[in-house]
Parts: C-alpha cells; sequence; structure tokens
C-alpha cells in the first residue's frame, strides 16, 4: 500500500518511495493527519456524553452526590492498565490499526448502550468499556504517529495530533448543547448522535490510516536505533527482537522483550521522569478548585475554566511540539514542568490581581502544550519500531498510575493539611522531581544521542 | 482501494451517519410538540404554590410540558396535570416558596441557575450555580431555601468529587454560598477537613435548624445545624439525604446497604431515640425523599425499562404495607398549601 510507503520515516538517505519523487520531509505525515481526524472525531464523541453525562445522572436519573461519586475514579486503573496491554497486542499482532481500531469500535459500540441503561451499575459497566476502549487505543494509535513520522519531526506531528484532539474535545460539548437545545431532554439523541460521530471516526480510521507496525518496512534508520539502543542495554533479550532480518518477516514480540525494554537506560530515565513528575502533578479538578477558592471567581464561570486550559494548549500545541523539534525534547518538557510551577506558585502567593486566573490557565494549557505531545516523541525516539507502542504503553501507563495516585495523594493531603500546604507541598515536590528529571534525562538528551552510546556510531541528523 | 474509491466510501459513510443522527436530533425534537401515547394526561394551565390540598412535581411524561412544574390534587395524582410555563431540573417548594434549580444549554457549556419563585412562579431572584443541580429544599414556613449542585472540573474520569451546598434567607437575600465554611461538631470535637461535602438539607418549622448530609473520611453523616450559629453537629453515621417529617419527631433518609455497593434502603429514624427502621420499599432508592403527611413518604425511582425517567413511589413511614406508584414520568414531589 502506498499509504503504508509514504508514512515510513522519511531516512536520512535519497531514498524514492514509489508514488513520489526524492522523499522530503512533509510538514506532517498523511497518516498523522488522518489519525488527529480520527482522534478528532472521536473526542468530539466521547466529550458530548461526558458534558450532559453529570445532568443526566443527576437530574435526570436523580443520582445523590455520592451516587455520583462512586461513578468518579473508577476507571483511572482499568485505562492504565489496558493502555499496556493495547500496547504489546499491537507490537505482538504487528497490527498498530487493528488494536487501535478494536479501541476506537468498542468505545462507539459503549455510546448507543448508555440509552438502554438507567441505574448505576450498568451505567458503570458501560463506561468502564468505553474507558477501556480509551486505553487500548492510546498506545497502537501513538506508535502509528510516531512510525509514521521522521524523527527529527516527532515532536511537531504529535502537537499536530494533540492539537486536532483537542479541537475535538471542545467541539463536542458545543455540539451536545446544541442538541439538547433543539430537542426536548434529548439524552436519547445526544448519546445516539455521539454513537454515529464514533461509527464515523472508525470509519475513517479504516479507510485513511494505514496499518503501520509492519516492521518489516522499517527504515534502514529505525534499524540503527534499534540496535543501537539494544547495545547500549546489552541485552539478549532486546537484542533478539530488535534484530530484524532485512528480509520481510521480524521475530515474533514476545512479552519479555516489553519487559526488556525497561532495561534500555533511555527509556526507562524517561518512564522514571513521567512517574516522578506525574506523581507530583496536581489534576485539573483540583487546580479549577484552588483556582476558584483563591480568586473568588463566579459560579457562573466556573465551567469555563477547563475550556480555558483547552484552548491555550490547542493554539500552542504544535507550536510547542516543533519548538521541541528544533531545540531539544528534554529542554520543552522541562520547560513545561517550569510553568506548571509557576502556575502552583501564581495560586500559592500572588497578589489578587484581576488577570490571576487568566495566568494560571494560561500557565496550565502552556504547560500540557509542552508536555503532552513531547513526551510520546521523546519515548518514540528511544524505542525499536517494532516495540513502538508497547514503549509508548509503558510510559503513558507509569504517568496515568503516578496522577492517579496524586489525586489520592493530594486529595489526602488537602484534607490533613488544607488546601495551601497542600498545593505548596505539591509545588515542592514538583520542583525536586523536576530537578531530577532534568538531571537524569541529561546524559540521554534526546537530540544528542551520542553520549549515552558508549558504543561509536554515525551520527545522526539533529532533531 | 484506491483514493477514489475511499473518498467514496467515507461520503457514503458521513450520508448514513449523518442522516441515522439528523434522524436521531429530528425525533427527539418532535416529541416535544405531541403527547405520546400512555403517557399521563397534561394540560397548560396555572400553577399556584399556595393551592390547598395539591401535590406539586416536576412533570416527565413525554410530550408538551416535559420538564415543567405541574400539580394535580393531592388526592386525585392520577387526573389531568396542570403544566406551568417554569422548568426545572429539580424543584421544592412550600408556603408560598419555590426553589427551581434549572441547567440549560449555554453556548460553551451548560448553565447552572437557581430561581427563587413567589407562589405565581415568578422568579424573584436567581443565583448562578457552579456545577449541576442535585438536591433542593424551602423550609416549611417558605423563608429559606437550599441548594445542593455537583461540581465536577473535568471529565467523569476523575478521582474526584465535589458538591455545595447554599442555603438563603429570602427575606433578607442573605446567601450561606457554601455551607462548608459552617463549624463542624464531629462526636464532641471541632472537625477540619477540606474533604467535606454537604449535600440535602431538610428545614425545621423555627426557621433555624435543619439537618443534612455530611460525608468526610469517606462516611456520611447526618448533621443536625444551626443556620444564624453557622454550626453543625454530627448525630449518626451512614445517613445520607434525610427528610424531617411534618411532626418533625423523625428523619426519612437513604441507607447505603453493603459498603462500597451503591445500593440504597429508604429508612426512618426516630428523634428522640435515634433507632431506626428499614420501610416496605425494597428497591434501591437514591433520592431525598418528601413527606407528603405525616404518615407516607414520596420518593423517584428509575422507569422500568426507559432511561431518562422516572416515576414518583410512595411508602408507608412505619414500615408497613408495600409501595405504591402516585405518578408515572415525575420526579420533585412537594406537597403544596
Amino acid at each position: 500500500m502506498y499509504l503504508a510507503d509514504r508514512s515510513a520515516p522519511a531516512s536520512g538517505g535519497a531514498k524514492t518511495a514509489p508514488d513520489r519523487g526524492p522523499v522530503r520531509a512533509p510538514a506532517v505525515a498523511s497518516t498523522v493527519l488522518a489519525l488527529g481526524t480520527v482522534s478528532m472525531i472521536t473526542d468530539i464523541s466521547s466529550e458530548m456524553v461526558t458534558a450532559v453525562l453529570p445532568l443526566y445522572l443527576i437530574a435526570g436519573l436523580g443520582l445523590s452526590p455520592l451516587g455520583f461519586g462512586a461513578l468518579d475514579g473508577v476507571y483511572n486503573g482499568v485505562s492504565a492498565l489496558v493502555q499496556l496491554t493495547g500496547g504489546h497486542l499491537a507490537d505482538r499482532v504487528r497490527n498498530h490499526k487493528l488494536i487501535a481500531g478494536i479501541g476506537y469500535g468498542l468505545s462507539a459500540a459503549c455510546k448507543p448502550l448508555l440509552l438502554l441503561a438507567h441505574s448505576l451499575g450498568p451505567i458503570s459497566v458501560i463506561l468502564t468499556l468505553e474507558r477501556t476502549g480509551k486505553g487500548l487505543r492510546t498506545a497502537p494509535r501513538d506508535a502509528l504517529i510516531s512510525l509514521s513520522t521522521p524523527p527529527e519531526l516527532q515532536g511537531r506531528a504529535f502537537g499536530v495530533h494533540r492539537a486536532m484532539d483537542t479541537t475535538g474535545a471542545l467541539l463536542g460539548p458545543l455540539a451536545a448543547f446544541l442538541i439538547l437545545s433543539l430537542t426536548v431532554d434529548g439524552y436519547d439523541a445526544v448519546f445516539g448522535v455521539s454513537a454515529c460521530v464514533a461509527a464515523l471516526g472508525v470509519v475513517v480510521l479504516m479507510l485513511f490510516v494505514p496499518s503501520g507496525g509492519r516492521t518489516a518496512q522499517a527504515p534502514p534508520q529505525a534499524k540503527a536505533t534499534a540496535t543501537d539502543a539494544a547495545t547500549t542495554a546489552a541485552d539478549a533479550t532486546a537484542t533478539d527482537a530488535t534484530a530484524v532480518p532485512d528480509a520481510g518477516r521480524p521475530a515474533p514480540v514476545r512479552l519479555r522483550d516489553a519487559l526488556g525494554l525497561l532495561r534500555l537506560p533511555r527509556l526507562r530515565n524517561l518512564a522514571v521522569c513521567a512517574v516522578l513528575l506525574g506523581l507530583t502533578t496536581v489534576s485539573d479538578a483540583f487546580v479549577y478548585l484552588l483556582l476558584q477558592r483563591r480568586t473568588g471567581i463566579g459560579d457562573q464561570w466556573f465551567p469555563l475554566l477547563p475550556l480555558g486550559t483547552a484552548a491555550v494548549f490547542l493554539l500552542l500545541a504544535v507550536p510547542a511540539g516543533a519548538l521541541a523539534d528544533r531545540i531539544g525534547r528534554r529542554t520543552v518538557f522541562l520547560t513545561g514542568h517550569a510553568l506548571l510551577l509557576a502556575g502552583y506558585g501564581l495560586l500559592l502567593w500572588a497578589p489578587d490581581w484581576p488577570a490571576l486566573p487568566f495566568l494560571v490557565l494560561a500557565l496550565h494549557g502552556m504547560f500540557y502544550a509542552a508536555t503532552d505531545g513531547v513526551l510520546p516523541a521523546a519515548v518514540a525516539a528511544t524505542v525499536p519500531g517494532e516495540l513502538r507502542a508497547t514503549g509508548m504503553a509503558l510510559v503513558g501507563t507509569g504517568q496515568a498510575l503516578a496522577r492517579f495516585g496524586c489525586s489520592l495523594a493530594f486529595g489526602g493531603a488537602w484534607t490533613l493539611w488544607g488546601t495551601g500546604p497542600a498545593l505548596a507541598g505539591a509545588a515542592a515536590g514538583l520542583l525536586c522531581c523536576a530537578a531530577v528529571a532534568g538531571f537524569v534525562l541529561r546524559p540521554s538528551a534526546p537530540q544528542d544521542t551520542r553520549t549515552t552510546a558508549p558504543n561509536p556510531k554515525p551520527v545522526r541528523p539533529p532533531r | 482501494m484506491s483514493k477514489s474509491r475511499r473518498l467514496l466510501v467515507l461520503a457514503v459513510a458521513v450520508l448514513l451517519l449523518g442522516g441515522l443522527a439528523a434522524a436521531l436530533v429530528l425525533r427527539s425534537a418532535s416529541r416535544g410538540e405531541k403527547p405520546q401515547a400512555g403517557s399521563p394526561a397534561v394540560a397548560a394551565g396555572t400553577v399556584t404554590l399556595t393551592r390547598p390540598g395539591s401535590l406539586a412535581f416536576l412533570n416527565g411524561g413525554q410530550g408538551p410540558h416535559r420538564g415543567a412544574l405541574a400539580s394535580v390534587p393531592a388526592d386525585a395524582p392520577e387526573s389531568e396535570r396542570t403544566a406551568s410555563e417554569l422548568t426545572c431540573q429539580r424543584f421544592h417548594a412550600a408556603a408560598g416558596t419555590g426553589v427551581c434549580l434549572r441547567s440549560t444549554p449555554g453556548a460553551l457549556a451548560q448553565d447552572n441557575k437557581a430561581l427563587i419563585v413567589d407562589s405565581e412562579l415568578r422568579t424573584l431572584r436567581s443565583f448562578p450555580l457552579a456545577g449541576t443541580p442535585s438536591r433542593a429544599r424551602v423550609s416549611p414556613s417558605g423563608r429559606f431555601a437550599a441548594w445542593t449542585v455537583f461540581v465536577s472540573g473535568e471529565s467523569y474520569g476523575a478521582a474526584f468529587f465535589s458538591t455545595r451546598t447554599a442555603i438563603v434567607d429570602t427575606r433578607t437575600w442573605k446567601l450561606e454560598a457554601n455551607l462548608e465554611e459552617f463549624a463542624i461538631d464531629m462526636d464532641g470535637r471541632q472537625h477540619r477537613a477540606q474533604d467535606v461535602n454537604f449535600w440535602g438539607v431538610t428545614f425545621s418549622k423555627d426557621d433555624d435548624t435543619f439537618y443534612a448530609t455530611v460525608s468526610t473520611g469517606g462516611e456520611t453523616h447526618l448533621v443536625k445545624g444551626s443556620i444564624s450559629g453557622r454550626s453543625v453537629k454530627t448525630l449518626a453515621k451512614n445517613v445520607e439525604c434525610p427528610s424531617l417529617s411534618p411532626d418533625e419527631t423523625r428523619i426519612a433518609y437513604k441507607k447505603r446497604v453493603r459498603a462500597g455497593a451503591s445500593l440504597w434502603r429508604e429508612h426512618v429514624m426516630d428523634l428522640g431515640t435515634l433507632r431506626e427502621h428499614a420501610l416496605a420499599e425494597k428497591r434501591s432508592v437514591d433520592d431525598q425523599a418528601a413527606w407528603l403527611d405525616d404518615r407516607t413518604l414520596a420518593y423517584g425511582l428509575p422507569t422500568d425499562g426507559a432511561a431518562d425517567s422516572t416515576d414518583l413511589w410512595t411508602v408507608p413511614a412505619d414500615g408497613s404495607g408495600t409501595p405504591r406508584l402516585l405518578a408515572p414520568g415525575a420526579s420533585s414531589p412537594a406537597r403544596l398549601g
């Protein structure tokens, strides 16, 4: 399939693709645009449901706060562990598109089921399945993005994807509220339309996204990366998995190859940093609550706070990704956390400026722009192509579980010490973790591979 | 597949799915115009909150007037409903004062408001709400109104849950925007914690005393509070959504029957002895019940086989008898007059 060919990373050499002249790095690979479109459509669908779900459950079905609270927080663990499964499965069957498609399909199938459920139990099951679909698709999708993009453009590719994704997240509630205003208690219409939109996302995925993960087509350069990494790890297992014969069929990926990934120092460092920083990243809901307590923003503005963060993220995701490609992902990633730290600082110590809410939301959005796509871009640079989805999942799962842990710990600290001390604690933790991350990531900064590799090897183009 | 073939398939998919989506929206929009077979009879009319012997609730039947505040004679709840222009997600009224929690789709997010209405349903004040309407109550004298909203800062995946409960004095319009600022006396000790959530206020006739649910440290407590003293005191554990009987001797509430499970049974507690007994309703009730008189409780339950609809049921308060259907397709009951 020519799409697959075109989506292969443009290598440093003057390789020619069958359907084009000499390969020139395109602005963004068509696969990335296709996946971005799929994510955008899917996010419209899922955010439509998310936007009306509280009203549907609390006002429509009469759930008490505790009943609704029981729905909260159940899915993080599920989603994180499923992500690991999805990543490994995708590498194992060597068909990222298939696993991602199953994930997207599962989520789509759950939407109409919401129409049939009218008590807490079934709704919990359906929402858990929906999250399972999300968990399944995340890692193979990110692997597809990274496999279709030359190494020096990974940051921008992920930036484009995240910006499209966020556009969907912003459009979803608009669509839901439009439908609710056209209908009378049209929750069924919202869920039905959401299912149609999700199905369209699956169709676009099937039609326009190549299956990827065809490691046989991995370009020479990706293989070089893999071999470097494996030699660095001095790990026979990883070498097994990465010693791809030039003939078509690669060795099958096994579970211990996945575990062997953690012996890659650069991936391990990234995973450790993602976990450390995740442990000190206060969940969004707490940030908005703190912001309201701190500034006394009127209640009517409260539901708009997440939109502020999302809008800034949307505007800056692509520039931040491109910047990361140019000046180094480590720098941008750490700067993002510094911006978050500045946001915490403002919440803690700033005087009552009228601009305070805007500043905090801007910093919060900038933090996401500088980290959300940049981390997978950095992971992509450390993991061999045939284990890409597994590597993405390892870091993603670690980060998600860490953030979940942070939510619990922050809730506890909030209870014991109150808001100010809890946030000060988180800020101090973030400062320490960022310092550790700056140190740990330093020798293996993604743009300078020579420092990690004990063996001499060809210098790769700067990223 | 060639590129043009793929675009063709995409166009067909867009047309099919778009058509289906449009049909769903149209069906849902037209549903508002004509009543559906089997739905209770409703007619537009005037609802006043001071009409003696009537029962008010939010009409949930499919058709026009869905979501509207409606009234029926309390002794003939199956007769034709009189629907007002006022639509709410939650409603309660007493002695000529009503509180209507309303959530309307806004441009970017839903727009939530609490409206205080007089006996002719004219809006006296409106207060913006930080989240989704959950519980509403008016004091027996009509002077105080309370409401609870569920505040969510992001999608449903967060390990986080927060409510905000407010009480307003409709005489002075003094607003207690967040009961979490009240002092909490827990088993004789001052309790300070940030994970405190209040919900489900119910008022006494004295226009000062109220009861509510407080959740903290993973447990729910029944608290008795004083509005003027800005304080509450815990009385009992595992008590949610209390409702004070008209003679003020008992509290009806929902009790979690198994730890960790979202399963509640309606109970009644004698405030003198703190002894409780279960009611005849064996289904899980997740609502703040309302007393129709000193012997009867009304509460909403999800309609069998239909999503997005609740029916009102009644059950004797002394634990005897059996549940009885009061009004299909209805919620937020309040005895008027």
